[in-house]
């Protein structure tokens, strides 16, 4: 076959950006099958497969592209899922080029591989072909508990469902999917997307018990005492939000990003005879740099608003993967960079008026190698808004460690596990995901979910013999 | 699915509903809660555990129709069910080590107070139980109280029951008559406790008020429930709802209550209106 020599990936179809900043509707449409098959042909199937090393959870790349060129779609997909179980979702929302696509050898003149828009054309092809049901497996009479349905958690229950086991996962929101569902805007991961993967698992025989915090409604030792479960898996993700501990920020119009797309994703605020209530800001700042706070940026410029980020470093340190920067810039919101807030500021009747922030500048090197933003001398200036989204970072939630006795943790509140396996402190619990790591991506948790599986059917298997 | 056992009219705006939810009576303490959703588009409420039954597995919630869920939920009745139920949420009332108390209630705060009330009755503390409320015809729980408290004081804003006056004037004539509290608890309207918490502070007996901020998820996910506590940030939702009288910042949690209220008036009227075409 010959290769595609193009020095650029195959564009993205992709909703005008005037429009789109609209609408709520997905922002990119996805390779078209003669797309897809040029594209995949720009791949050399390269001997020593650097992509691959790339990819958390080690994708065979060369090989599903292979079957994408030849046209054999649902080949391609069998070559994913064998290491991925959410390559709809990854192929929208992986940050490619940190990942696979930082290291593909076509990246080095110039444009990599679209590996995850082929991803994605994969994936969507076989969820919009396939009619094969999942088969719900012989039970082997064993229990498995998993808490919360982030990727993490549903692909451990998906694996362990698959090997036979009966697995329960609790979560304590109404409905499943973790951050896919409450964080990641319709936009940029249509919701019939999550809830596939989650109609499939049930068919596998998946009991999701939703409205189930444990913690408070049932604590671990519970389930492992008095209901049966022989092995715990914790996926409870890294949901508390952070504030910045500056003046004003608890005044009328001052949100954590999880609180203002919590409202608009899960109880879906902008539709509008929606019960529950969002503010349309007209001026709306959001403080942050990573995807969050561009989800959160252009969630408010859909509901009609004038979007500022604010980002104390530079573009090239903003963490938010650059398609995600890049749309938001076409989409008209506009960046401070090198700005850092000081004190929010009220009106008479205590709503925003407006940020006190101060100018920054790169200076040392700090602890993760960057360069440390440090404040600029005399060089406060204001900003009006009505409504500031702080979206500062997340950490662990520390529910499930104050009510499990022996659980070991981080400083920070991240729970200690093996790396390999997810083998908390506690015998036969497992942990992963950003409970874990802190607020990482989809791709990691997905994989770390994966592992505990390995390791949980590995330990049941060994404490049965 | 959590069914509506039984549905009481406590009087013209106030309700109670038992509701069938074995794993959140087991678990129930007072002083904490729970949050609902009627239906599909609904909001996520959070109510107070009002009462709980562990054998029967129940849990009684009382609530005021106040907007637009409230409302809808007042339509639903014994027999139909509740989409989602989720608790126990939020720590239970410290009611251990003490000997005598004060518990200030006004309105349908009564209802969060009477649990509480109940409880330290039970474990044989001298409950003092203060409820106040507009008028003779907004009257919750006189009964409940009556039976589960050493004394009762029962006011009224305009004197159609009990004693005319508010229910510091009560506490603080108590508190005048040698009456010696280990501590007050207070729940009820934010202006109300604010009150309480200002008098009780004179007298420098510790005082308990019951937060109730605005909430959407009750885990600590989405700090819409936040307040300042003597001077930090707290979630009422995971730290409360119960907190150091007084060590709140009122004024905030006064302003930050009404923050939805440019956008939810017209929720309420859609779903009168949404019922009335119903009913029709
Ligand atoms: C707005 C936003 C945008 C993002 N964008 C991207 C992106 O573009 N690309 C990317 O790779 N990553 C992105 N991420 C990060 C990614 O979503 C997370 O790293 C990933 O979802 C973590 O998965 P998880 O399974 O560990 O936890 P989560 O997805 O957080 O799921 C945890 C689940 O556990 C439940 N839970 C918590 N505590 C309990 C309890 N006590 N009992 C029961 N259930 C509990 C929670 O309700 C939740 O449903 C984004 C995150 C956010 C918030
Ligand atoms: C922990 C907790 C326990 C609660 N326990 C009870 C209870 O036992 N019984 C009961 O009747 N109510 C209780 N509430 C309050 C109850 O949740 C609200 O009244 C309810 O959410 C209103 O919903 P709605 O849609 O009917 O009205 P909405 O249309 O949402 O609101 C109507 C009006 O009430 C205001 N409002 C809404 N929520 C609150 C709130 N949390 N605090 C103050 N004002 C508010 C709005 O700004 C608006 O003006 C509790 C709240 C919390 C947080
Ligand atoms: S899962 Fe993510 S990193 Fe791996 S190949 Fe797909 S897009 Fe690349
Ligand atoms: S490195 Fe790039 S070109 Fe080589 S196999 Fe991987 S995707 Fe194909
Ligand atoms: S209700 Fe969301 S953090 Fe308390």
């Amino acid at each position: 076959m010959p290769a595609n020599m193009s020095l650029i990936k195959n564009d993205m179809p992709t909703q005008e950006a005037e429009v789109r900043n609209k609408n709520f509707l997905e922002v990119t449409l996805g390779y078209t099958r003669e797309q897809a098959i040029d594209e995949a042909k720009r791949c050399l199937n390269c001997k020593n497969r650097l992509c691959v090393t790339g990819c958390p959870v080690q994708i065979d790349i060369p090989e599903f592209i292979c079957a994408v060129a030849a046209e054999n779609f649902e080949e391609a997909y069998q070559v994913i899922s064998r290491a991925s179980s959410l390559p709809a979702v990854c192929g929208r929302v992986c940050p490619q080029e940190s990942q696979c696509e930082s290291k593909c050898v076509r990246g080095i003149k110039g444009e990599a591989v679209a590996i995850g828009r082929l991803e994605r054309f994969v994936a969507d092809y076989h969820n919009a072909h396939s009619t094969d049901k999942a088969i719900k497996p012989e039970g082997n009479g064993h229990k498995v508990a998993v808490i919360g349905s982030g990727p993490s958690g549903l692909a451990c229950a998906g694996d362990l469902a698959k090997k036979g086991y009966e697995v329960t996962v609790f979560e304590a929101l109404h409905l499943a999917g973790g951050v896919l569902v409450y964080g990641i805007p319709e936009f940029r991961l249509p919701k019939a997307i999550v809830q596939k993967e989650i109609t499939a698992l049930k068919e596998l025989g998946v009991d999701i018990q939703t409205n189930m915090v444990v913690g408070k409604t049932i604590s671990i030792d519970e389930l492992m005492q008095d209901y049966g479960y022989e092995s715990v898996f914790i996926g409870s993700g890294a949901g508390l939000p952070n504030f910045m501990n500056i003046k004003g920020e608890n005044l009328k119009g001052v949100y954590s990003a999880n609180e203002f797309l919590t409202r608009i994703n899960l109880m879906k605020a902008y539709i509008d005879n929606a019960m529950t209530p969002i503010q349309k800001g007209t001026k709306v700042s959001v403080v942050g740099g990573g995807n969050v706070a561009m989800d959160a940026a252009r969630c408010a410029k859909r509901l009609g608003a004038d979007v500022t980020i604010i980002y104390r470093r530079t573009e090239k340190e903003l963490p938010a993967r650059l398609e995600e920067v890049h749309h938001a810039k076409e989409e008209g919101i506009k960046f401070l960079f090198l700005t850092n807030p000081l004190e929010i500021e009220s009106t008479e009747d205590g709503w925003v008026k407006s940020i006190l922030c101060q100018e920054m500048m790169l200076g040392e090197p700090d602890a993760s190698g960057r360069q440390k933003p440090v404040p600029v001398q005399n060089s406060e200036f204001k900003v009006e808004a009505d409504c500031i989204i702080m979206s500062i970072g997340t950490s662990p939630n520390p529910l499930i460690k104050a009510t499990t006795e022996g659980l070991a943790t981080q400083k920070w509140g991240g729970i200690i596990a093996e790396e390999e396996t997810g083998l908390t402190s506690r015998e036969g619990v497992y942990a992963g995901g950003d409970a874990v790591t802190g607020a990482a991506t989809v791709i990691l948790a997905m994989g770390a979910g994966k592992n505990a599986a390995a390791a949980i059917d590995e330990y049941l298997i060994k404490k049965g013999e | 699915m959590y069914k509506i056992l039984k549905k009481q009219v406590l009087n013209p705006t106030v309700t109670l509903m038992e509701i069938e939810a074995p794993m959140v009576a087991r678990k129930a303490e007072p002083g904490q809660f729970i949050i609902l959703r009627t239906d599909e588009n609904g909001e996520r409420m959070p109510l107070t555990i009002a009462d709980f039954d562990r054998e029967k597995g129940t849990v009684t919630i009382i609530y005021q129709i106040v907007g637009a869920t409230t409302e809808l939920l007042n339509h639903m009745e014994e027999g139909d069910c509740l989409l989602d139920f989720v608790g126990p949420l939020g720590r239970a009332t410290e009611t251990s080590g003490k000997k005598k108390v004060a518990v200030v209630g006004g309105g349908v705060g009564c209802a969060i107070a009477y649990p509480v009330v109940k409880k330290f009755h039970e474990q044989g503390t001298e409950v003092h139980a203060i409820v106040g409320f507009r008028n003779k015809d907004l009257v919750i729980l006189e009964d409940e109280f009556k039976a589960n408290s050493t004394k009762l004081v029962l006011m009224s804003d305009d004197g159609s029951c009990g004693e005319k006056g508010l229910v510091t004037d009560a506490l603080k004539r108590l508190i005048d008559s040698g009456e010696q509290y280990d501590e007050v608890v207070t729940i009820g309207p934010l202006i109300m406790m604010k009150f309480v918490c200002n008098l009780t502070k004179e007298y420098g007996i510790k005082t308990v008020a019951s937060m109730n901020p605005i909430m959407i998820d009750g885990t600590g996910m989405c700090g819409g429930c936040r307040l300042t506590v003597g001077g930090t940030t707290k979630f009422a939702c995971v730290d409360g709802p119960e907190f150091d009288g007084h060590e709140i910042d009122f004024e905030e949690a006064i302003a930050r209550s009404v923050m939805y209220k440019p956008f939810e008036r017209n929720a309420h009227e859609e779903a009168c209106n949404l019922i009335k075409t119903e009913v029709r």
